[in-house]
């Protein structure tokens, strides 16, 4: 069974920048600009640094501060990432724009049907041995991340 | 035997419970969700799609994969009355939403093929599952709380049937106000989608969480699918056929 705390999160996110950036080729300076409102596309090169610069991470070289990565193409729509730093260390990882349609504008004409049961939702302590949720690690995500890491570094 | 990959921008775990699964196997089941990113990932300078959006890649040169996945995208799109569609507003083309839930499915054919009965595909929360468990059970899955990420709100028992949730990104205890439009696809927060596989069920999550409440009344009507729709006010909409999986001991 596998369930995702938030700190799973971040290292999964970690882990997958790590993976990501082994992968590029390119080196890009450490101060990349904050992308503002419409910044990296989802084909651009993101603001990544090396793998040597990921180990400054978790070992903590990183100024103290709030840094916001660029808006980046996700899978429905544009993500943000702002990851703050205290004692040089990842505090939190926010999210102040994310996906949340595809941008369409169509209204669904409205068809008669039965009426659905409700309940209000209610943790259930059963054992499972999968979990189904929202993807919340996207290539999108990641590219946001490393840019305001970037940001940070000392 | 289980193992996880971080692997098109998200965690990817796969389970079998057949004795004979070696770490060969696993690699296969991994190496063709990398043969996926390379071809279908809009983040990478050599893949197949950028060079369609580049427009550096004529129709007559694309390859049997990246036909399939437009003609299917094209076949959602109509079912959805668009509100499925590959066509982002820069004109390009943007697949993920539909190769994330093909790619789960091929992959669990892969294991089929080679005789693998029971086992699951779980990529970013999105499964296929085959078989039983290892305790010749159905697989038990649960659907996560979208305030708490150690939390289910509900489990729900299955054989090969696929499960795909669609959701926002909330963090904590607040959800994001949306920054575009008017709809209200922020009222919901969580759609889980159960369908006779994974592609199945992928597709139309995606495709009815942008519908916003109508979401459910989209599913409700789909044949051979249920769904489990959580609102902002933490209030769940069943579809009428839902609750049978939720009972481990009653046959579908």
């Amino acid at each position: 069974m596998k369930k995702y705390v938030i700190a799973g999160i971040l290292v999964v996110a970690i882990a997958g920048y790590l993976i990501f950036t082994n992968s590029k080729s390119t080196p890009v300076a450490a101060n990349t600009p904050s992308g503002g409102t419409n910044g990296t596309s989802s084909n651009g090169t993101p603001g990544t640094t090396t793998s040597t610069d990921m180990g400054g991470m978790v070992m903590g070289h990183y100024k103290d501060g709030t840094y916001t990565g660029p808006v980046t193409d996700a899978v429905y729509g544009k993500i943000q990432v702002a990851v703050t730093i205290a004692n040089s260390m990842i505090t939190s990882v926010d999210v102040p724009v994310y996906p949340t349609d595809g941008g369409h504008t169509q209204q669904v004409s409205a068809t008669a049907i039965p009426t659905l049961k409700q309940e209000a939702i209610a943790a259930q302590s059963a054992q499972v041995d999968i979990v189904s949720g929202a993807t919340q690690t996207s290539q999108g995500f990641m590219q946001s991340l490393a840019s305001a890491l970037a940001q940070a570094k000392a | 035997m289980k193992q996880t990959r971080v692997l098109m921008g998200m965690p990817i775990t796969v389970e079998i419970v057949d004795a004979k699964a070696t770490a060969a196997t696993f690699d296969t089941v991994f190496e063709y969700f990398r043969y996926v990113d390379e071809t279908f990932s809009t983040y990478k300078d050599t893949s197949e799609i950028t060079a369609i959006n580049k427009g550096v890649l004529p129709q007559e040169k694309w390859s049997a994969d990246m036909k399939l996945i437009f003609a299917l995208a094209e076949k959602t799109r109509v079912e959805t009355n668009g509100f499925f569609d590959i066509r982002t507003a820069g004109d390009r083309y943007d697949p993920s939403g539909i190769v994330k839930g093909w790619a789960i499915w091929k992959a669990a054919e892969i294991l089929k093929n080679d005789g693998f009965e029971n086992f699951y595909i779980d990529a970013g929360g999105d499964i296929q599952p085959h078989g039983l468990n290892a305790k010749r059970k159905k697989w038990a899955v649960g659907i996560k709380n979208p305030w708490n990420e150690q939390e289910n709100v509900k489990i729900v028992h299955v054989t090969t049937e696929g499960v795909a949730t669609s959701g926002t990104y909330i963090r904590g205890h607040h959800i994001y106000d949306p920054k575009h439009g008017n709809r209200p696809v922020d009222e919901i927060v969580s759609l889980t989608v159960i369908g006779p596989n994974i592609y199945e069920a992928d597709r139309f999550a995606t495709a009815a969480f942008a519908m916003g409440r109508e979401a459910i009344n989209f599913i409700e009507h789909l044949d051979g699918f249920e769904g489990y729709m959580i609102d902002k006010e933490k209030t769940a909409t069943l579809t009428s056929g839902f609750e049978r999986y939720t009972i481990p001991g009653i046959k579908k």
